[in-house]
């Protein structure tokens, strides 16, 4: 190889190369962005409350213990498919009171079993959460996770 | 050490074993909660202890990076670092954000996007510092010479820091979000770091085989070249089940399976160079950290990779144990050990003693090593228990997680082996001097076989 491939000829290759993916990896990723909004994310309305749920969520670092559409901590379950578990996908005023109800007998004090923290939410703020988690759980993932169970 | 510079390395180098030791034992902990999950439940939970222990080992990795590219840059580039104050600054930024990070996470204030939880200043900082590096070594880089390893080394780090600006990118769109947070965890470890990892292990080659710098560079181009034009499609293979659209199940199955080839090509490259080497360097350490670098790598990221990188396995694993761990041996295997190799081989040169044999740092290689990888059994298992009850039985998690405490039991075990050797390897660093254990005499050509 050492006639064919030169040193330069080699960091050539590499540098032209990669400009080359990145901008397929470019084009792929505007057209993604587009599929997202217009398609797999449209089946309701990001409206401001589910953006503060979106705060809630994050303030509160949940991702370091739940998985959610599959990435975070492996923890605790996974709440990309919580509202369908739970059977409040269509129901706000059901979705916000389970949650509710869960989240304030947090932490459970159970010995031997993980305990999920106590967290300070106000009413709008768990009513914007449970909103979020339904906005989540009505992504189009490809049929992922294959059964409730997360 | 050839220029006086190269010395802020040092200062680099100790604070990312600080770090380090954070690290695991940030890890160490989370491992004791998973076995009795009562534990600190209601001062220090799970999630903030993660965070510490995610943060911690990205920033000492990157500390790791910065000191390894002032200590090369110098002597590959034939000058002095164009500023030893601004490296200096540059350190401090980074340490005093560190530690306010990790303060403000005890006292509950941070972001939630994963490993980019750092509050808003602290990013500002880490923009900041990486900006004073950039401008730092690249102005050393551009009035010296340049050779193959600088060049793979600057694209690698001017592409990370620029992939920087995503962490400051939070669309309120979730599935946008999880797309563009991508731009920065996947193609942080999946390409950049590989550039500046392929540039280091190059550099160390150099040093320790004596073979000739051609021959080292040209196999880097090809290194990297693998690299990049897997690692960018290769994205692909974690849009699979956020919302993205299918077609990255086969974009992303078909790239992220050649990401396999670069990790080969380093582990390879390591050995020939060893074999084709005439040199009988001392510091035996710092060989064994780079051979066992490039090797573990190739199994944590190579194998653990693409065990569960093809969207007809992902669509089960995904999210299970088996990512995690997945991800500890890569981390472990390509950066904390090629770091560690770095730090083995520039410590004694910065501390001014003898490249002798380190002994107890070899021991602390394969502490650590035999324990990296039993973690990784252990939750490989428990993850293929996870899967098989979990996604395929649709048993509920809760239920599942209560069968696999054996597991987290033996992963625990193995974490106390991590911890004991990280802390013999720190200690083998900073305290040590002399030789534990007497060389016998050089034998000059004894008969090789073959010559
Ligand atoms: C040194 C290089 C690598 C490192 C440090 C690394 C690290 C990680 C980490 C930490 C995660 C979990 C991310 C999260 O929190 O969600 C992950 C996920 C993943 N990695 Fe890697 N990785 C490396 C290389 C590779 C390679 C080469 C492949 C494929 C051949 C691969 C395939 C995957 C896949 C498929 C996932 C997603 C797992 C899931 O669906 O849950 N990785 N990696
Ligand atoms: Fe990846």
């Amino acid at each position: 190889m050492s006639e064919l491939l030169t040193k330069s000829r080699a960091r050539n290759v590499f540098y032209g190369g990669s400009i080359f993916f990145v901008v397929v990896f470019v084009a792929l990723t505007a057209q993604s962005h587009r599929h997202i909004v217009d398609k797999a994310t449209a089946g309701m309305p990001l409206t401001e409350e589910v953006r503060l749920g979106k705060h809630v969520w994050e303030r509160h670092s949940c991702i370091n213990c739940h998985t959610l559409h599959g990435e975070g901590a492996y923890f605790a379950p996974e709440v990309g498919n919580v509202m369908t578990r739970w059977g409040a996908q269509g129901d706000p005023e059901l979705a916000y009171e389970i949650l509710d109800g869960w989240m304030k007998a947090q932490p459970s004090g159970i010995e031997g079993r993980r305990q999920m923290p106590h967290f300070e939410i106000t009413e709008e703020e768990m009513r914007a959460l449970a909103e979020f988690l339904r906005w989540a759980d009505q992504t189009d993932t490809q049929n992922w996770p294959p059964n409730d169970a997360g | 050490m050839k220029y006086q510079s190269q010395k802020v390395a040092y200062a680099y180098f100790l604070a990312a074993m600080g770090l380090f030791g954070i690290q695991v034992l940030g890890g160490l902990l989370l491992g004791w909660i998973y076995v009795s999950p009562n534990t600190l439940s209601e001062v220090l939970p799970f999630n903030i202890v993660r965070m510490i222990h995610t943060n911690a080992l990205i920033v000492w990795l990157l500390l790791g990076f910065f000191g390894a590219a002032y200590y090369l840059v110098p002597e590959e580039s034939e000058r002095e670092i164009f500023s030893v104050k601004l490296a200096y600054i540059q350190l401090a930024i980074l340490v005093v954000g560190t530690l306010g990070a990790v303060g403000s996470y005890l006292v509950g204030i941070h972001g939630g996007r994963e490993f980019l939880e750092q509050p808003l200043w602290v990013k500002f900082g880490i923009l900041v510092a990486a900006v004073i590096f950039l401008f730092n070594v690249s102005l050393t880089f551009l009035a010296g010479r340049k050779t193959a390893i600088t060049n793979i080394l600057m694209t690698g780090l001017w592409l990370l820091c620029l992939l920087w600006v995503f962490a400051f990118i939070n669309p309120d769109n979730l599935s946008l979000d999880k797309m563009y947070w991508w731009f920065v965890v996947h193609l942080w470890v999946e390409a950049t770091w590989e550039l500046v990892m392929a540039a280091i292990l190059g550099f160390l080659m150099l040093k320790l085989t004596g073979v000739d710098r051609e021959v080292i560079e040209k196999w880097l181009y090809i290194i990297v070249a693998t690299a990049l034009f897997s690692g960018i499609l290769g994205t692909g293979h974690h849009f699979y089940w956020i919302g993205a659209p299918g077609y990255w199940q086969w974009i992303g199955s078909v790239f992220s399976t050649f990401e396999v080839v670069p990790f080969f090509a380093m582990m390879s490259f390591a050995f020939v160079m060893v074999w084709k080497g005439r040199k009988n360097h001392p510091n035996k350490a710092a060989l064994l950290w780079s051979l066992g670098s490039s090797t573990v790598a190739f199994f944590g990221a190579g194998v653990w990779g693409f065990l569960h990188t093809l969207h007809g396995v992902n669509y089960y694993t995904h999210g299970t144990q088996i990512t995690a761990a997945h991800g500890h041996l890569a981390f472990y295997g390509a950066y904390v050990a090629l770091n560690l190799a770095m730090f083995s081989y520039a410590m004694p040169l910065l501390r001014n003693r003898a490249p002798y044999n380190q002994v107890l740092n070899m021991a602390s290689f394969w502490l650590m090593t035999g324990g990296m990888a039993f973690m990784t059994f252990t939750l490989t298992f428990a993850g293929t228990i996870q899967t098989h009850m979990q996604r395929i039985v649709g048993d509920y998690y809760m239920d599942v997680q209560d069968q696999l405490g054996l597991f987290y039991l033996m992963r625990f075990g193995s974490g106390i082996a991590v911890v004991l050797g990280a802390l013999l390897f720190i200690y083998s660093m900073l305290v040590v001097r002399r030789e534990v254990v007497k060389p016998g005499p050089v034998v000059k050509d004894a008969a090789v076989p073959g010559e």
